[in-house]
């Protein structure tokens, strides 16, 4: 900055005021400086460009749609309708039972999944025996197909045919709203926790063991260690690892789409988009679902980012 | 210290516990794949009557085997074209002096917490109407751009962590700044390549969504899209058999991944996504 500003000195008495300020803007740049700049957004284009062309372009797109009459099964009767569509999904009731199924499932699932990740993050980071051996095995649920999992979990409660359903006299807990919004949570739960988990150890590691060790001489109990000393320190593992599961959460398909296809009312709004496209057919009202989505999901981060102050991860790669 | 035995007990417990709950969902699906069609509607764990049936019915049947070869494919090419762009853009984000690069990571960031489903409408009508619809780059494209954010992550969270001072004796010898990227940096990088790739297939193998969404038939359609397209061998038979079979086959290269790269894995999760 400094030889900016010497530049800027120097060039003030002779030159003319347009010159100056354009000086002052653009600080000249090294043969090397930009030479460096040139490959930087060479390397960099490719990755913007496929990013631009299947999520930037394709939400712009979204919401021009949005503002059409657009049923696929009329596809000459296109035409602009303004923000009729957004009205009729607000004043729908099956918009409003989506997203309550959804924020029941998101907030359930998130809130177990922090609860058990912390244990099996425990388990992973201190056990004595086959800690790696523990790592491999909490991972598989991780990278399991959920849609695989899905169908395990579907013919264990199916009556007459699962081990869980004989186990609870026989019974057929995907029939009815509740129990099915429960077993939902339940595959998200045993399947998701893995991934919190390793978020949680990545905290835990960084916990130093001899404040731990102080702690112990000064007599605090386990707990007391827990919530005095390892809870504020992984404090930021913890608000990072729940926006990437509450916003993963809240866009629950897989499951749903196998376990009740959303039948009883337990269809998410990503259940209640795919429908209004593939079972009506209507890309108008199919794109104001997204967008309406799309607009949940940036609340959520804003509120975890801004609200909570959660460190955008990757703020400091990017110094 | 002395590890006690009230110690050992507990941690043992614990471990035994945690395994118990991972296992058991997954050797369900194990016993549902070896029962005979007539044993499905015997609620018991394990099956009376062990059987190969319901595997080689799958794979001798094209609507299996087709999407596993798509599955594959889409995933290999998917990850490779992300990978390497990622390793191009992580590069830039780790290393050099350019504007934008703020924006690029919240970019990133973003697609990372996308929810998919805004973009199904959207990719479903230009797919179809440039002729991308139930085509192998239909899935590949999107794949590509959903796996990018994890692997510039992970990337450049790597690149930080290399010696720097190599690229610099490079360019002291005369090496242009896109020599000493391709002959000096990208060798070192490769174990954090390595480890992108690997999350990058696994995102690519677990997909559903646009999976079932952008095609329409077997000639693009992946594995777990084809599992809720299966049908039983007559309109009296559920395919309870074969999903499950199908499901087993579609997890073992999982198993395969998680027991060779556990390492990689746990510190590529971790690596990119918190920092402090």
């Amino acid at each position: 900055m400094s030889t900016s500003t010497q530049t800027a000195a120097v060039a003030a008495p002779g030159e003319a005021p347009a010159k100056l300020r354009r000086w002052h803007k653009k600080p000249p740049l090294s043969e090397g400086a930009r030479a460096e700049r040139r490959l930087g957004f060479l390397l960099c284009a490719p990755a913007i460009i496929v990013m631009v062309l299947v999520a930037a372009y394709p939400i712009c797109y979204a919401v021009y749609l949005s503002l059409q009459k657009y049923n696929l099964a009329f596809p000459n009767a296109v035409k602009f309708v303004g923000l009729s569509n957004y009205g009729a999904v607000l004043s729908s009731p099956y918009w409003w039972q989506a997203l309550k199924v959804t924020v029941i499932i998101t907030v359930f699932s998130v809130l177990f999944e922090l609860i058990f990740g912390m244990v099996l993050a425990e388990v992973m980071f201190r056990t004595i025996f086959g800690r790696g051996f523990m790592r491999t095995i909490a991972l598989i649920p991780y990278g399991i197909v959920t849609v695989a999992a899905a169908y395990g979990w579907l013919y264990a409660w199916s009556p007459n045919e699962g081990y869980l359903s004989a186990l609870f006299n026989n019974s057929a807990p995907l029939t009815s709203t509740v129990p099915s919004l429960a077993i939902i949570i339940l595959a998200e739960v045993w399947k998701t926790t893995p991934f919190m988990a390793l978020l949680l150890l990545s905290g835990l590691a960084q916990v130093p063991g001899d404040l731990e060790k102080a702690a112990k001489v000064d007599g605090a109990t386990w707990w007391q260690r827990f919530t005095r000393i390892t809870l504020p320190l992984i404090k930021p593992a913890i608000l990072v690892a729940l926006l990437f599961r509450s916003a993963d959460a809240f866009r629950i398909f897989d499951n749903i789409y196998v376990l009740t296809d959303g039948g009883h009312n337990t269809y998410s709004v990503s259940i209640l988009g795919y429908d209004n496209l593939f079972s009506a057919l209507n890309l108008g009202i199919g794109s104001a679902i997204s967008i309406l989505i799309f607009i949940c999901v940036a609340i959520m981060a804003g509120v975890f980012i801004w609200g909570f102050g959660v460190k955008a991860p990757g703020a400091d790669l990017a110094k | 210290m002395a590890i006690t035995t009230r110690q050992k007990a507990g941690w043992g417990a614990a471990n035994t516990v945690t395994l118990v709950v991972i296992a058991i969902p997954l050797l369900w699906i194990v016993s549902l794949s070896f029962k005979t069609p007539a044993a499905i509607t015997d609620p018991s764990f394990w099956p009376a009557q062990w059987t190969w049936g319901n595997y080689s019915g799958i794979l001798t049947s094209a609507t299996f085997v087709r999407p596993l070869f798509n599955s594959i494919g889409i995933g290999l090419i998917a990850t490779f074209v992300a990978v390497v762009f990622a390793s191009m853009a992580a590069y830039a984000v780790a290393r050099l002096t350019m504007p934008g690069k703020r924006l690029l990571v919240a970019g990133a960031l973003l697609i990372s917490i996308f929810p998919q489903i805004s973009l199904v409408t959207p990719l479903y009508n230009i797919e179809r109407s440039i002729g991308l619809f139930d085509t192998w780059p239909g899935l590949i494209i999107p794949y590509i751009a959903f796996g990018l954010p994890m692997a510039v992550y992970i990337l450049a969270a790597f690149f930080q962590q290399i010696p720097w001072q190599l690229e610099k004796a490079a360019k002291v010898d005369g090496a242009t700044p896109w020599q000493a990227f391709t002959k000096v940096i990208a060798p070192l990088a490769a174990p954090g390549m390595v480890t992108s790739a690997i999350l990058v297939f696994m995102f690519c193998w677990n997909e559903f969504l646009f999976a079932i969404s952008l095609t329409s038939t077997i000639g693009a359609r992946t594995a777990p899209a084809a599992l809720a397209f299966f049908s039983g061998s007559s309109q009296f038979t559920t395919p309870t058999g074969p999903i499950a079979a199908a499901a087993v086959v579609i997890t073992i290269p999982i198993i395969i991944f998680v027991s060779v790269f556990q390492r990689r894995i746990v510190s590529g999760l971790t690596s990119g996504a918190v920092k402090g």
